[in-house]
């Protein structure tokens, strides 16, 4: 199967390609870019991409696809479909499913199910601790060799700084990168941020030293280790500055980010919202200026989404009540565009972020158009307005805090490993 | 906007004269009266009344105001209109309440004070007195005293204005 | 004015105008209150529903009596006796009732947003009967009622509250109003019960109760709340009622003619002693009178109008 995508212009960060080429594919791999390819049989399959963007596929280390267990949120057929329509081709799913991934059965489960119907490449994150409990060890050695990427108890911290720093230590056996979420849960017992809008809406706030706090710790553990650590969904300034002093003397800690924490502040949250509920909370413009900078200056290497789907029914209720999580794969590029619309990164360095960073990190070979790597490439238009509608997401999660509100940006066109698994190219 | 003067100042004024002696004749003196007059201007016209009183009898007779919005019976189709207080200096108990409004119509507004007079206690008697009888009758309610009688046509309305807040005092016809 | 809401959820959201409308439309009605025949026809024909989650003698009797007092029907639905006991959900509970048709629905619930989330959806007035630690509209608006029939205005005072504003709904709503009409507020209480940036709304802040009541016009004192966890932000009411009970030597620091205000029902010998409650200089119990007419005032706006 031969497919040749024409006339793109072509923006690959790991290579520092910048222009226009054609990009010849055959099976599952890039085989040729040049600046013109002529078609040399009746069998290939042209895709015109002139007047777009032609990048690497993204790639997201952080989401949630449910399955097992919460399948009326989200399956992996439904959370792949909407990860390659936001023009995600590889993508992280954590462990907090029911069963928890802790084990090789769940692990093997989800990697076979993706097999049978992901559109794009699932890579499962085994939990840390079994249940997620945060008592003991899970059988990390077993998960690795049924194809986990990553350990994370991602929904929640390891409490107990010992069982973390056990768990930075013999993920090191596997050079499996330890995902953090860092929340100090004595001190997150609200809903949404303490600020001005909890004081407003008398709802009961987390601060941001929750976060900070969990931050600080979880580096100096990883430091005294010499082991990797990935700080996920950082959402506070506190928490940027932290990591970039880190950098100077550790250089093994790395971090992501997601649109919502630099597109929202916590005035979403004033008229009780609950699509604006998400854990951490969206924060303060102070808050979101420092997440924009700390991109800007490469303090956050990695841009992911953390979609968490929902059903209607869990954030149909009162604040209080309401489930924590943003359905995010389709609104992620055209979010992350306005970072460059705005002059905080220009596109190879925020391409960086959601494709070859997110690769190193992980380990994989993806993230970049290079003759020789696999076919995981988007095409999108960067101008084209669009305004969200909830309804037509393909995901099953329709909690988004961006309905009706008009974005720049949209993904045209996705294919994984040579094949077209989303096209809305004419 | 068009108007036609049926009663000035001093036609007003003679008609509220003449009214204030019907009443004392009616009820042979001033004993056991109190004046309630309905907000707005029937306010102001019981307290002519009650000047003019104490002009002849030398005394002053127990007064009240009565906002009667919320006895209406059209109340749902109204939007909101603004309640203003009740204020009614006497016990209406036994006494016979002379009702005193502007203009007399349908009925229902003196339906409403009655309604209202009577969840203040049990006068012995309620007399009305108006200003201006319109007709156009819709409840079996008739005024005691009237100044003029004045029937308008379908497009028309009758106003009355008094100085206190319409800066004049006369009767009007005027064009809706 | 023109009345136009059809809700009463966030004095916040309440114009200086709007606000003085309803007390002055509460001054028609206070005198209905002290006759012999307690009622007027005005809403009559119309349903009141209250709907309490939490549980409330005062807020929701004077709702009742205010609903009654305008003919209007109740009904009273509190959370022990509702299907809330049986796992429905609220909006299912409030959809239910609404095939009731009530006119208006009181609701008082331990979450804030949960007024807002049923007026969303259903056709009912809704009047935010007080929601977790966010708002109790009416109760700042009788408390500003009463400020003003004892200080003859509404702005220009010093204002100190006393007590858990971290979580009181009713220290929220007051602090709204009283600094929109210009007042002086000062909040005390410990740290722990004072929520960081509420500065940013214009109040100061006084740990000691000794300087805050200094010269004070008014002074508020807030209940603890035991029954929402509000001793956990103290080591023990007795060391808060050292610190911060209101005393006959606090009143006689403030003003000379300061008032004393407490929501209800109170806590007796801890945040306010018995000769500050029962003194001259507390008007207590005429808020709870002029709780009724306000609250008449309210339902007046809100339903007694075309729809």
């Amino acid at each position: 199967m031969k497919t040749l995508i024409r006339g793109g212009h072509v923006i690959d960060p790991l290579t520092s390609r910048d222009g226009v080429y054609d990009i010849l594919i055959e099976d599952s791999v890039i085989r040729e870019i040049s600046d013109t390819i002529k078609k040399t049989d009746g069998k290939t399959q042209v895709v015109n991409a002139s007047g777009y963007i032609v990048a690497p596929g993204l790639i997201d280390v952080h989401c949630h696809l449910r399955e097992p267990g919460f399948e009326y949120k989200e399956t992996i057929l439904t959370g792949t479909s909407a990860a390659v329509r936001g023009g995600f081709t590889t993508i992280v799913c954590m462990a907090n499913t029911d069963p928890v991934n802790d084990s090789r059965s769940i692990t093997e489960f989800i990697i076979d199910r993706a097999r049978a119907e992901g559109k794009c490449k699932v890579l499962p994150c085994g939990a840390i601790t079994r249940g997620l409990k945060g008592e003991e060890l899970a059988d990390v050695g077993e998960m690795f060799s049924a194809g986990i990427i990553a350990i994370s108890d991602d929904g929640r911290s390891v409490r107990n700084a010992g069982l973390m720093r056990k768990a930075l230590e013999y993920a090191k056996i596997f050079k499996l990168p330890v995902i953090s979420h860092c929340e100090d849960d004595t001190l997150s017992g609200g809903c949404i941020h303490e600020g001005t809008a909890s004081l407003l809406n008398g709802l009961e706030g987390i601060p941001a030293i929750a976060e900070e706090i969990m931050v600080e710790r979880d580096i100096a553990l990883a430091r005294y280790v010499d082991a990797v650590i990935h700080i996920t969904h950082i959402s506070s300034g506190g928490s940027v500055r932290i990591i970039e002093t880190a950098r100077k003397h550790f250089r093994k800690v790395t971090s992501d980010t997601c649109p919502h924490y630099f597109s929202l502040t916590d005035e979403a949250t004033l008229a009780f919202d609950t699509n604006a509920k998400v854990n951490p909370p969206l924060r303060s413009k102070r808050d979101v200026d420092a997440i924009k900078e700390g991109l800007r200056k490469g303090t956050i290497d990695i841009i992911a989404t953390d979609h968490a789907p929902h059903e209607f029914t869990s954030k149909d209720v009162e604040f209080d009540l309401a489930t924590f999580g943003i359905s995010g794969f389709e609104t992620a590029l055209a979010l992350s565009l306005s970072l460059v619309r705005e002059g905080v990164l220009d596109m190879p360095q925020l391409l960086m972020k959601m494709t070859a960073n997110p690769a190193r990190l992980l380990g994989i070979n993806s993230g970049t158009i290079a003759e020789g790597a696999p076919a995981d490439i988007i095409i999108f238009d960067p101008d084209l307005e669009w305004t969200v509608d909830r309804n037509s997401f393909i995901s099953k999660g329709k909690n988004t805090p961006f309905h009706g509100t008009t974005l720049q940006g949209k993904n045209l066109f996705t294919m994984v490993d040579g094949t077209i698994v989303f096209s809305e190219l004419k | 906007m068009k108007k036609k003067v049926i009663l000035d100042k001093k036609a007003v004024d003679r008609t509220i004269t003449r009214i204030t002696h019907e009443i004392l004749e009616k009820n042979e003196g001033s004993n056991g009266l109190g004046l309630i007059g309905i907000r707005t201007r029937g306010v102001y016209l019981a307290n002519r009344i009650q000047d003019k009183i104490k002009n002849v009898e030398g005394i002053s007779l127990p007064f009240g105001a009565l906002d009667i919005t919320l006895y209406r019976d059209d109340i749902s189709k109204l939007k909101w209109p603004e309640v203003k207080k009740t204020e009614i200096s006497f016990d209406v108990n036994n006494m016979t309440v002379i009702l005193v409004d502007d203009v007399l119509h349908t009925g229902r507004t003196i339906r409403a004070a009655i309604d209202a007079i009577m969840d203040l206690g049990r006068p012995k008697k309620i007399q009305l007195a108006v200003l201006v009888d319109r007709g156009e009758r819709e409840l079996p309610i008739h005024p005691d005293y009237a100044g003029i009688v004045c029937p308008v046509n379908e497009n028309e309305e009758v106003l009355v204005r008094m100085s206190e807040i319409d800066g004049k005092e006369e009767v009007v016809i005027v064009k809706t | 004015m023109n009345w136009k809401r059809k809700d009463l959820l966030d004095i916040r959201d309440l114009s200086n105008e709007e606000i003085l409308f309803i007390l002055d439309t509460a001054e028609s009605f206070k005198d209905i209150s002290k006759r012999e025949i307690k009622k007027v026809p005005t809403l009559r024909g119309k349903t009141v529903i209250t709907l309490f989650y939490e549980s409330s003698t005062r807020t929701r009797t004077s709702f009742e009596i205010a609903a009654k007092r305008l003919s209007a029907d109740t009904i009273n639905i509190s959370s022990s006796t509702s299907s809330a006991t049986k796992g429905e959900s609220l909006k299912d509970t409030a959809r239910n009732l609404e095939s009731m048709r009530p006119d208006a629905i009181v609701i008082r619930h331990s979450m804030p947003g949960a007024p807002h989330m049923l007026a969303g959806i259903l056709d009912s007035s809704i009047i935010n009967g007080g929601d977790g630690s966010h708002e109790h509209p009416t109760q700042a608006l009788l408390d500003l009622y009463t400020i003003r029939e004892k200080k003859g205005r509404t702005d220009g005072l010093s204002i100190v509250i006393v007590g858990d504003i971290a979580h009181s709904r009713v220290a929220r709503s007051n602090i709204f109003s009283l600094k929109s009409f210009g007042n002086d507020v000062i909040c005390c209480g410990p740290p722990t019960m004072i929520p960081p940036y509420i500065e940013t709304l214009g109040v100061r802040v006084e740990y000691d109760l000794q300087k805050a009541v200094r010269k004070a016009d008014v002074i508020m004192m807030l209940r603890i709340q035991k029954e929402r966890g509000g001793t956990k932000y103290i080591p023990s009411t007795k060391e808060y009622s050292t610190l911060y009970g209101l005393t006959k030597k606090h009143v006689a620091m403030a003003a000379d003619d300061v008032i004393i205000m407490h929501p209800g029902p109170m806590n007796r010998g801890i945040e306010i002693m018995d000769d500050v409650a029962d003194g001259p200089s507390s008007v207590i119990l005429d808020q709870v009178e002029n709780g009724v007419a306000v609250r008449m005032a309210i339902l007046y706006l809100l339903i007694g109008g075309e729809a």
